[in-house]
């Protein structure tokens, strides 16, 4: 977070639960304009609750804030007015057109150059000339891109992105990740749910939540750092085969084979080397490595206790 | 071919059964629409009512004309719940509806029958259901024979033998030709535009939220009832086209009389088109998926085909049964219509009806904004 820059989103202690469950447990989140922060967390934790929460989808059970500088809660109507929002499943209308869809969302919205704005999203898409086309013809990748379309066709200062890139392919991935860059350097806050690695390392700065509560904070070096985890990088023929093994090893927090290769980490190095003692012989080869984002990730959601069970 | 495995079709048929039972809804429909049907047919439906609300106007109180009125009501098909002072007043009881059948005795009666000069009296049937007053009808070729057969003793006892006393003539009003048709199309307007429409708008809001589009709408600045009017008015436009067609078909093809009351059948297909989508938004906002939502207008459907009177002579059902039909709006909406076309009613008339019709209105749209949530909560 860069110090004194204003804040489009600073909410604290937020809480909701559904029945038994509580799902969020006292998130506070602040991310700085133009800022894109990734949100990350294992399936279940809370992710998709806590952008309903700050869209005003749902409304907090307790726990207060502002995004834009408007109250979540009281000015909820502020806040989807100024927020764009893209659903985990394409939620544009399939049987409309693509142009038919931006036109929706232009009229919903009450925007004035309707015809003009939404020949502007489609131009930037390169749709112009499949404008006609049903949305629901689109392959995966131009879904989403659509629905970005759509999402940011008011010129929206936030915008909240659950999981936007599922089953996209990678080419369609990183067009996509592009407009989300180009879109922060006009000014435009995004914070963007997801469960990719590659994804995570793009963002200015990332927050982790697990079981409702958020347990990491920074940009992607900063977490790596601060999980004080050693990783080892072990080769040689069958290691990955080692895995079950290793990880039953006192102080061996993780064991994941990576291709033919292991990483095994943990956080307490002398107890590390003693537990990859025995395999530390030819023919395999060892190396300490920086950890990954994925590592600092497996370790904090072994760490962090499942309260729904 | 390959063989057909018993094992993969048993794993199959668990998994459809699991299936079956895990929603409530679809478990209630399969055991509530053989108990439900079984209590309607069996004991709601009736196709030869008894006990239908009679009106008299008796213009000369005399011993003949009691023992008439105690005629009619041992037949067990007349229940006298008016007397009318005016044949104008009488008229009006069964233009509105209150009766079913109007007797006129005559002032010359029991002198005529002394004399033996051609005594009438008049039964005007309201005969816009003819199956609801078939059977009186039937019943009362035996009335002359029996009706005076005690009053008639002494000098005018041979009045009692060879030809009947008097006779009794049969008007059957609204429907003389006693044409099935001109009840059931009428009818079918109410049956058509609820299974459309109700359908259609359940349908179409719970398939929003079963496509999560619903979850893109919430997060706009749009508004609870801005949704609901804007789902809703192009069927209103459906139910409109709906009613002009059936209404246009009834005419051309099966010469339904369209005796006037138009005012008031405007009104009646208005609120009931409203009504039928703010209930199909209701049960919207209870459907989970566009399934149950279909298994939920079923369940409504049911009773407005069985005991609203389309199918089956409304007053023939026990008191129970009429009082279930009295919530459904179909029922009141058939009244109208029928009236309105059949009978020729003013608004005057039709007042219950189209209040009912108002109150279940407002009732349902009330429920239908309370339970449309504008979150996900």
């Amino acid at each position: 977070m860069i110090p004194g820059a204003a804040l489009a989103i600073d909410v604290h202690g937020l809480n909701k639960s559904f029945g038994p469950k509580h799902v969020v447990q006292d998130v506070s989140i602040q991310v700085a304009e133009g800022r894109i922060c990734g949100f990350l967390g294992p399936n279940g934790s809370g992710k998709t609750t806590t952008l309903r929460l700050l869209c005003g989808l749902l409304t907090p059970d307790s726990g207060a804030g502002t995004a834009l500088g408007v109250d979540i809660i009281a000015e909820a109507d502020q806040v989807k007015r100024r927020t764009g929002y893209m659903t985990q499943r394409f939620s544009l209308y399939e049987d409309l057109t693509i142009a038919e869809n931006l036109e929706f969302t232009a009229r919903v919205y009450g925007l004035d150059r309707r015809r003009e704005r939404v020949d502007a999203a489609l131009d930037r898409l390169g749709l112009t000339a499949r404008r006609r086309q049903l949305a629901g013809t689109l392959s995966g990748g131009w879904k989403q891109r659509l629905a970005l379309a759509a999402a940011t066709l008011h010129e929206p200062r936030l915008l909240l992105l659950d999981e936007p890139t599922a089953g996209v392919d990678p080419k369609a991935r990183r067009t996509f990740w592009d407009e989300i860059h180009a879109l922060a350097a006009d000014g435009l806050t995004v914070l963007v749910s997801t469960h990719y690695m590659d994804e995570a390392e793009r963002c200015h700065e990332i927050a982790y939540i697990s079981y409702g509560r958020l347990i990491a904070r920074g940009t992607a070096a900063e977490v790596i750092a601060a999980s004080g985890l050693v990783t080892f990088h072990g080769e040689g023929p069958g290691v990955d085969r080692l895995s079950a093994q290793l990880a039953a090893r006192p102080g061996v927090e993780t064991a994941a084979p990576f291709g033919a290769a292991i990483h095994v980490s943990g956080e307490d190095r002398q107890a590390l080397v003693a537990a990859i003692a025995p395999w530390r012989r030819e023919p395999y080869r060892w190396t300490e490595v920086p950890p990954t984002l994925e590592d600092v990730f497996i370790q904090l959601m072994g760490r962090s206790q499942d309260n729904f069970q | 071919m390959t063989s057909l495995s018993w094992s993969r079709v048993a794993a199959v048929m668990v998994k459809e059964f699991k299936q079956l039972t895990r929603d409530r809804i679809t478990y209630a429909m399969m055991l509530m629409i053989p108990v439900v049907q079984l209590t309607l047919f069996g004991y709601a439906i009736n196709t030869e009512p008894r006990h239908l609300p009679t009106a008299v106007l008796v213009q000369e109180d005399s011993r003949y004309a009691r023992s008439l009125i105690a005629g009619l009501r041992n037949s067990r098909y007349f229940d006298m719940v008016a007397q009318a002072r005016s044949p104008t007043e009488l008229d009006a009881m069964l233009r509105r509806g209150d009766v079913q059948f109007a007797v006129t005795i005559p002032g010359d009666f029991s002198r005529r029958v002394a004399r033996g000069d051609e005594a009438r009296i008049l039964i005007e049937a309201d005969a816009t259901d003819p199956s609801a007053t078939g059977g009186a009808v039937a019943a009362l070729a035996a009335l002359p024979d029996r009706a005076l057969a005690h009053d008639l003793k002494g000098a005018l006892a041979a009045r009692g033998q060879g030809a009947p006393p008097f006779e009794v003539v049969v008007h059957r009003r609204y429907n003389p030709e006693a044409v099935t048709a001109y009840n059931i199309v009428p009818g079918l307007l109410g049956v058509i535009l609820s299974m459309t429409l109700v359908m259609m708008t359940a349908l179409s809001v719970t398939r929003e939220t079963e496509r999560g589009t619903m979850e893109t709408l919430l997060s706009t600045p749009l508004e609870p009832l801005e949704v609901m009017a804007g789902k809703l008015a192009p069927y209103v436009l459906v139910g409109l086209t709906q009613t002009v067609l059936i209404l246009a078909l009834a005419k051309l093809l099966f010469g339904v009389p369209m005796a006037g009351g138009w005012l008031g059948l405007a009104s009646g297909v208005t609120l009931f088109i409203i009504g039928s989508l703010a209930l199909g938004f209701l049960i919207s906002t209870l459907a989970r998926s566009q399934l149950q939502a279909m298994q939920m207008s079923f369940f409504y459907l049911l009773p407005s085909i069985l005991l609203s009177g389309f199918m089956f002579p409304f007053r023939g059902m026990p008191v129970w049964a009429q009082a279930l039909g009295e919530v459904i709006p179909v029922t009141h909406f058939l009244r109208v219509v029928r009236g309105s076309l059949l009978k020729g009613q003013e608004l005057g008339d039709q007042w219950r009806e189209l209040a009912a019709l108002i109150a279940f209105v407002c009732v349902v749209t009330a429920l239908a904004v309370a339970r449309y949530r504008r979150t996900l909560d």
